[in-house]
């Protein structure tokens, strides 16, 4: 099994790909680690004619502090991250991350970058990276632009990328020592896409209190009752039979398509409970 | 088209290939290198997993042309590598393998998680383990044989810096 018929590009700079990318008026499509897009492109569920390889871009493995932020290039792989080639400033989240992801295989290969534009729900880093308050950071032919990742992924396996525009990397917190987060994830193997995603990160001196659900339907989704709950300050207090019972329940309804009585229902409320228990704990 | 030039078993290869070729069908088909076996080709079951510049990764996945300049190891490659000589032994005695067919992707993983040192525990060498789906063995000989390799090769290197 293989894609259709394609040309193969290979670039070393930004530039260079999102001229090749204009060029082609937009039927290109970028490849990094390809570990979703070659897949699809062998089902058939994507054709392109063009691939324009960027993972030889060196810019696109860069990390650095910026304005009181970390950048991760959109290139670094899974495994860079789980093995600790990159700093970690969220005190070992995007580590624990990074090590869940699908297989080691996978992991040498697929990106930051690429699981953001992929923007599978079921995926980690969307889900992860909204927990975290992460900013996306996209260049075009003629300028940079810095989106909240809420913003960035709008739908069911679609951004607001434009179609020649490059994701350059993701700005993640620099949490403090006082920050706490929790990441729970359910699958029937290990390794393979989520059914539900749980991710919880808390830390006050940054003002930063979110609850996640992932792989729960189009996109991943904020709880804001929950998230508003865990900012109070007495949360070590909370009552996990009643209160937040009672706000995860119509966090769901809210945000999810599933009856209360439904199995998914049931699955992500004892998910999102969990994550909370964990956070709780440390 | 497009022409590559990569190292293959530490011998140079060039050819020129359909863009569109895996590394897998590569290796199989114009290398006649047939260790490296397909099943799913998605990506899911780790049969076709190889080494590129000494990383394990998919070879179903990858696109041949994008390995061009780089280094590619396949289990044929590794006549003379001293811990999958002691993996092999190992699968062999624990019956890591009945009909076969993932063996090659199994070895090439094991070997790159005993260096990583991911055999701590079963648990962590099964879900280390859980990208490479076996049908017929059943993982207890493959888990026993990991943890047994692990063993042998870390009592080795015990040995050798004596």
């Amino acid at each position: 099994m293989k894609s259709g018929k394609v040309n193969y590009h290979s670039v070393h700079s930004m530039d260079d790909a999102i001229a090749l990318s204009q060029a082609h008026e937009g039927n290109a499509k970028y490849i990094a680690g390809g570990q979703s897009l070659m897949p699809m492109m062998s089902l058939r569920l994507i054709f392109s004619e063009e691939v324009i390889d960027i993972s030889k871009i060196p810019d696109l493995k860069k990390c650095f502090s910026m304005k009181g932020h970390f950048f991760i290039g959109a290139g670094v792989t899974h495994a860079m991250i789980e093995d600790g080639k990159v700093e970690d400033t969220t005190n070992g989240y995007i580590q624990y991350v990074a090590e869940g992801i699908a297989y080691r295989g996978v992991r040498n290969k697929g990106t930051i970058g690429g699981s953001i534009v992929n923007a599978d729900p079921a995926a980690d880093w969307p889900t992860a990276l909204l927990a975290l308050g992460a900013r996306v950071l996209i260049k075009n032919h003629s300028n940079e632009i810095e989106i909240p990742i809420g913003e960035f992924q709008c739908g069911l396996m679609q951004t607001t990328l434009k179609e020649t525009d490059l994701v350059k990397g993701v700005l993640v917190p620099l949490l403090s020592k006082e920050a706490k987060w929790s990441y729970i994830k359910f699958c029937h193997k290990a390794g393979e896409f989520a059914h539900s995603i749980g991710a919880i990160v808390i830390d006050p001196s940054l003002g930063l209190f979110n609850a996640v659900l992932g792989a729960a339907g189009d996109k991943p989704v904020l709880l804001p009752r929950l998230s508003t709950y865990l900012s109070s300050a007495d949360i070590k207090n909370v009552n996990l039979d009643k209160e937040l019972n009672e706000l995860l329940e119509a966090d769901l309804l809210e945000n999810t398509f599933h009856l209360p009585s439904s199995y998914e229902f049931n699955l992500h409320r004892s998910i999102v409970k969990k994550a909370v228990m964990e956070v709780l704990k440390k | 088209m497009s022409s590559i030039s990569i190292q293959v078993n530490n011998q140079p290869f060039q050819s020129e290939i359909d863009d569109r070729m895996t590394l897998a069908d590569l290796l199989r088909n114009n290398m006649n290198l047939t260790g490296t076996h397909l099943a799913c080709e998605l990506g899911v079951c780790g049969s076709c997993t190889v080494l590129v510049n000494d990383e394990p990764i998919r070879s179903c996945i990858t696109l041949a042309a994008s390995v061009s300049g780089m280094s590619v190891q396949t289990i044929e490659g590794f006549e003379d590598d001293d811990k999958m000589k002691v993996i092999r032994e190992c699968f062999s005695e624990e019956h890591g393998l009945q009909c076969g067919f993932c063996t090659p992707g199994m070895l090439i993983t094991v070997r790159d998680m005993i260096i990583r040192e991911k055999c701590k525990t079963e648990s962590q060498i099964r879900k280390e383990l859980s990208g490479n789906l076996c049908r017929c063995t059943g993982y207890s000989g493959i888990v026993k044989a990991t943890q047994l390799a692990n063993q042998r090769l870390n009592n080795l290197e015990v040995i050798k810096s004596r």
